[in-house]
């Protein structure tokens, strides 16, 4: 069995558009969530999203290469394209070996409005453009950078609601481990519009803390009131140790563990033993015990029962002394289909630089939060040694990973 | 629109919409071989000429297109029509 190291990481999301800038507000406890206007004319319950700026890619991509490119799929590249470079592996070494894709992604709604617009306007297929039909499949992403970056290993797009950034580095990691591929880019990518988010906050999902969108998304605090719809992309470059050592590379960090389950319960309610199976499976597949991790990176999005459950699941897994807890999400908002990707580059970057990242909002807990050790501020000079990240989604679909520090 | 206007048009969402060089656009220029259209990109240029000229290619006409002034002569027969 091959042991699976990191060697590249690259992101584009609401709290910075590089891993250099994301530290930084990771540390801080920045937030990257707004108010958009647009929604409320739109009908939605809440004006609330994170807050990105789209890439300009004219100049870096030919237009062929753009024009079937969803924006998901453009903060996708933005973050491979840093990933690729951190782990040095070039355009050379892509040719040569048959590196693989795994991305996390389970929408592309805006792309389908659009021409279904033009449809209704114009009713002509053919005046929906060539760039219409790659844009709008959930595999937008795969398809767009294997062809872009011309990669010749597995090409597969990971659909599991807010586990699928993590279930894409879980399976790569499966991959890589059995010897069926030396390198992988794996990651997560989410679009942020109200194309794709309308049906979602018909739910009642989303926090309508309108007046204060940075305090809005309030992980495991009592006055909690939903989540905040958010995205970006993140990407991690998975790897065979053998080939990051043969090849020289920087060995950032090594995945040691996946744990997985499904819920067969509720499509959009968690329950506590589903995530709580997740967690152990992930510390049985890492051969640690829970005693031993030293930050738990929480799914935790800010909804009553969400949180409430999870809470729950962490205690009944580690009992009465749990490490330092936090949610990312506090600061970045609910970044879906990248969450379970994103959430481990934070949590690496505080691995490597030694803090744990605020629950920013966590003010007074509720029954089950209390028995947490929630980091409520930043916690300087804290060691991590090994982190667990939780992701989980609607139809009950729960995706646990360990990282390992290497020294 | 006169001819002319209508060249000016086509050149200009040709450089603009599909980044060919100004210098590549003579009028003997290969839209295949040396402009580098595909099949995807006369998708496209449906979409552009029913923008820009209010009306609609049938996808066997670029068949009988070779060059640019092949397409030039298309662009202005049609419009004319239209």
């Amino acid at each position: 069995m091959n042991r699976v190291v990191i060697t590249g990481m690259g992101i584009y999301s609401t709290i910075g558009k590089n891993i250099e800038e994301v530290n930084k507000s990771l540390y801080v406890g920045a937030s990257g969530i707004g108010f958009e206007q647009l929604r409320k004319d739109m009908g939605f319950r809440s004006g609330l999203t994170g807050i990105i700026e789209h890439p300009e890619l004219k100049g870096k991509l030919k237009r062929r290469q753009r024009v079937g490119m969803a924006e998901q799929g453009e903060y996708a590249y933005i973050a491979t394209v840093e990933a690729l470079a951190q782990a040095n592996i070039d355009e050379d070494f892509l040719e040569k070996n048959d590196v693989g894709i795994l991305y996390g992604n389970d929408s592309s709604a805006k792309s389908i409005v659009n021409s279904y617009d033009v449809l209704k306007e114009k009713k002509d297929t053919a005046l929906l453009g060539s760039g219409a039909i790659f844009q709008s499949m959930n595999s937008t992403i795969t398809m767009n950078l294997s062809t872009i970056f011309k990669l010749k290993g597995i090409n597969l797009t990971v659909s599991a609601a807010c586990a699928s950034g993590s279930h894409s580095i879980g399976l790569g990691y499966h991959l890589i481990k059995s010897g069926l591929q030396n390198a992988i880019i794996c990651g997560g990518g989410q679009e942020i519009n109200y194309q794709s988010m309308g049906s979602f906050d018909g739910l009642g999902a989303f926090s309508i803390r309108e007046d204060q969108p940075t305090k809005a998304s309030r992980p495991f605090d009592r006055d909690r009131d939903g989540l905040v719809p958010s995205g970006g992309a993140a990407t991690v470059i998975l790897e065979s140790y053998e080939s990051a050592k043969k090849r020289g590379a920087h060995i950032i960090a090594e995945v040691i563990g996946y744990g997985f389950s499904s819920n067969g319960d509720h499509i959009s309610v968690p329950n506590v033993e589903g995530p709580a199976k997740s967690l152990e499976a992930a510390l049985k597949d890492a051969k640690v015990k829970a005693a031993q991790i030293d930050y738990i990176n929480a799914h935790a999005t800010a909804t009553p029962v969400g949180d409430l459950n999870e809470a729950q699941a962490i205690s009944k897994v580690f009992g009465k002394k749990t490490p330092y807890v936090s949610s990312t999400k506090s600061m970045t908002g609910h970044e879906m289909w990248m969450g379970g990707a994103s959430e481990i580059i934070y949590s690496v970057l505080m691995m490597q630089n030694s803090y744990v990242a605020p629950n920013i909002n966590f003010e007074n807990p509720d029954e089950y939060s209390a028995k947490l050790n929630i980091a409520t501020e930043t916690i300087k000079n804290h060691n991590i040694d090994l982190f667990l990240s939780n992701s989980f989604g609607f139809g009950g679909t729960n995706s646990s990973l360990i990282v390992k520090k290497t020294q | 629109m006169e001819n002319k206007e209508i060249v000016i048009k086509v050149n200009d969402f040709l450089i603009d919409e599909f980044e060919i060089e100004e210098s590549q656009l003579v009028p003997e220029a290969s839209l295949k071989d040396t402009l580098e259209i595909d099949s995807l990109d006369y998708v496209d240029l449906v979409v552009i000429i029913e923008k820009n000229f209010g009306f609609k290619v049938q996808g066997e006409d670029f068949a009988g297109i070779k060059t640019l002034q092949d397409f030039y002569d298309y662009i202005i027969k049609h419009a004319q029509a239209n």
